[in-house]
């Protein structure tokens, strides 16, 4: 527990950062108060704006240990959105809109880790052709026109209410926990380290890397097929051109946040989803405290150069580097001629 | 024959083929018109193609091109606006500040050892809150000299328009091609996308090439955005969102590989031209919808993905036997 919670420490700081930085523009920033059955007040909003991104940093962070990269979450959501609309249209009801709607998910994180598994394909190569006809795909389901829809089980998905708290932040709540789980109280999150690690390496210790690159992928599909539905239910439509534009960067982001190296190895979920909140409350920040929202993407640039300096190997190996030298030269006063030269 | 030509070859063949079975429906389409404005509609991204090419060439990639041509349109239209500069010294001030631009994310990219990727989509960031910075609406430019600049054109055979701007787009790639494939610099930028490890053994100024190749990339992206300002008339920060992504499949269907180290300048005018061909057809067509355009386009990046790979492998074998 203690070495979860140092391991999230950077990205609990920084969160808490942004939210006192916030408060200071916005002194009411942080109440929360009854209204109805449901709890209202920015930090809620957050937890609800921030879904799909969480969502998809949730899979992303999978793709992303295994040293890959999943860009074509944004469209996969702009296609199961399209899909879910399509069911509800024609009157096939929530239950075929909802499978549907994961099942494209999972086809499209399956077409994904084909090519990069059996094909062996660059994943930031692989998934770029499904970013550019994902959404090409969408507009065909939707034709071209933003399908609407009345449906109040969808609806449900993107602005319904739980037990006080929006049923979407139930959704990446939940869809986390279960996904900490799965890899943490099973091999599967060290099989996956291993592959992003070293897949040769791995390979040859007998580790199943295409399954293993498929399913991660095809979970990355899946929570792609989850925010989709979150999008379209609180918008009660479907518009393939926009439902998900340039998510894929911000699910990126929040990896990266998240401390999970986009060098693959290893990673942590939650860390990945307090980034998401970080990014929301900037978002949501920016908006309260009265700066222009023009200045999001500015300060959004400043955050992630600043994080990569932090994150940077380089940075590392200096400092690294620095107290390796010292040891040398410790050691090589005391006994000299016996470090190994051989080194391969 | 060399194997590395093949997928330079397969691309022109491609394009031929589609232009021929486009004649054969629409026998208008092989006129100097429409070669005209093929050439003129796609000139700005055929110029960020160029610099894309460099970029993916030493195995990098640069997502900050579409941003930089909003941002070069808003800033020449809201300089010219506000002050009574003439538009030479903005373009010179423009290309200026966006060549800067790009060293400083390839020296970013070098001294930080960070993927490409995550670099340049800080900058992709950075360029268009800089452009939402300055305006958030469409601002129009009427200088007269933007005038000059959009009627200048050569009247073909056939009352076909070779524009400026068309010119322009083709002497961006005979520029590359000389870059990439007849300069010390190029042969540096292949170097560096056959492997930089290699490449650092062989004596390459690893850090200096890299700075250069992304400083080339921002200025071409910089002139794509003086092009994409004479052709719309207007600045708009929303503009152009998304070109990044245009510029990289036309290399790829261009024939060159996405890792680096392989392909050719000429191969991304042909990739340029066969995602414009495809809108052109759809256009002819009529009945088609747009969003064929983006299919068709993930087909071809496709199809030139798995062709990569499986000659990837056959020279391997050959190396091999």
């Amino acid at each position: 527990m203690t070495g979860l919670l140092r391991r999230v420490a950077p990205q609990l700081l920084t969160l808490l950062a942004v939210l006192v930085l916030v408060t200071i523009f916005f002194p009411g920033f942080l109440s929360v108060g009854v209204s109805g059955d449901r709890l209202v007040g920015s930090p809620i909003d957050v937890l609800k704006r921030g879904a799909p991104v969480a969502l998809l940093a949730i899979g992303m962070t999978l793709v992303i240990a295994t040293r890959g990269i999943d860009l074509s979450v944004g469209a996969v959501m702009a296609i199961c959105g399209a899909s879910a609309a399509l069911a509800i249209d024609q009157g096939w009801g929530l239950g075929a809109a909802i499978p549907l709607a994961l099942a494209a998910g999972l086809l499209c994180g399956l077409w994904n880790g084909f090519l990069v598994a059996v094909l062996g394909i660059q994943p930031i190569v692989a998934t770029l052709i499904l970013m550019v006809a994902g959404r090409g795909i969408a507009q065909l389901i939707t034709e071209g026109q933003i399908l609407t829809f009345s449906d109040p089980g969808l609806a449900f998905l993107g602005s319904g209410t739980v037990l006080g708290l929006p049923a979407p932040a139930w959704l990446w709540i939940g869809a986390g926990i279960v996904a900490g789980l799965v890899v943490r109280r099973t091999a599967l999150g060290l099989l996956i380290e291993s592959v992003g690690v070293n897949l040769r390496a791995s390979r040859l210790a007998g580790v199943n890397s295409t399954v293993l690159l498929l399913t991660v992928y095809m979970i990355s599909g899946l929570c792609a097929a989850l925010a989709g539905l979150i999008v379209t239910g609180d918008i009660r439509g479907a518009d393939a051109n926009n439902a998900g534009l340039w998510l894929e960067l911000d699910a990126i982001l929040a990896v990266a946040i998240g401390g999970t190296s986009l060098l693959g190895g290893r990673f942590s979920i939650l860390a990945s989803l307090i980034g998401a909140m970080v990014i929301q409350s900037i978002n949501t920040g920016i908006l309260l405290a009265g700066f222009p929202p023009e200045f999001n993407l500015v300060i959004k640039a400043a955050l992630v150069l600043l994080i990569l300096m932090l994150q940077s190997p380089r940075l590392g190996d200096l400092a690294a580097g620095m107290s390796l030298r010292r040891r040398r030269a410790d050691e090589a006063a005391a006994a000299p001629r016996v470090l190994p030269e051989v080194r391969q | 024959m060399n194997v590395r030509r093949l997928p330079l070859y397969a691309t022109i063949a491609i394009f031929l083929v589609a232009y021929l079975l486009c004649w054969l429906q629409f026998p208008n389409i092989l006129s100097t018109r429409v070669v005209g404005n093929l050439l003129t509609d796609n000139a700005y991204l055929g110029i960020a193609a160029v610099g894309m090419t460099v970029v993916i060439l030493s195995g990098g990639i640069d997502l900050s091109v579409g941003s930089v041509i909003a941002f070069a349109g808003v800033f020449i239209a809201v300089l010219l606006r506000d002050t009574g500069l003439h538009p030479l010294p903005v373009f010179a001030l423009l290309l200026g500040l966006t060549t800067a631009f790009g060293a400083a994310q390839g020296a970013l990219i070098h001294a930080l050892a960070m993927p490409a990727f995550i670099v340049t989509l800080a900058g992709m960031f950075l360029a268009r809150g800089v452009a939402y910075l300055l305006t958030l609406d469409s601002v129009p430019i009427d200088h007269p000299f933007f005038e000059t600049l959009q009627k200048a054109y050569w009247l073909m055979p056939g009352k076909g328009r070779l524009t400026l701007l068309g010119v322009l787009m083709l002497l961006c790639v005979a520029g590359g091609m000389l870059l990439a494939h007849r300069t010390r610099f190029g042969t540096n930028v292949f170097a560096i996308g056959g492997g930089q490890g290699t490449a650092r053994m062989m004596g390459v100024p690893i850090g200096r090439t890299t700075v250069l190749i992304y400083a080339f990339s921002g200025f071409m992206a910089g002139l794509a955005g003086i092009a994409f300002a004479i052709y719309t008339a207007a600045g708009y920060p929303l503009a152009t969102v998304g070109v990044e992504l245009n510029a990289i499949a036309a290399v790829v269907i261009g024939g060159t590989l996405l890792s680096g180290g392989s392909g050719t300048v000429l191969g991304t005018l042909f990739g340029v031209l066969t995602m414009g061909l495809i809108q052109t057809y759809i256009v002819f067509d009529g009945t088609l919808s747009s969003w064929w355009t983006k299919i068709v386009i993930g087909l071809l990046l496709f199809l030139f993905i798995v062709l990569q790979k499986g000659l990837l492998r056959i020279g391997q074998l050959q190396r091999t036997a």
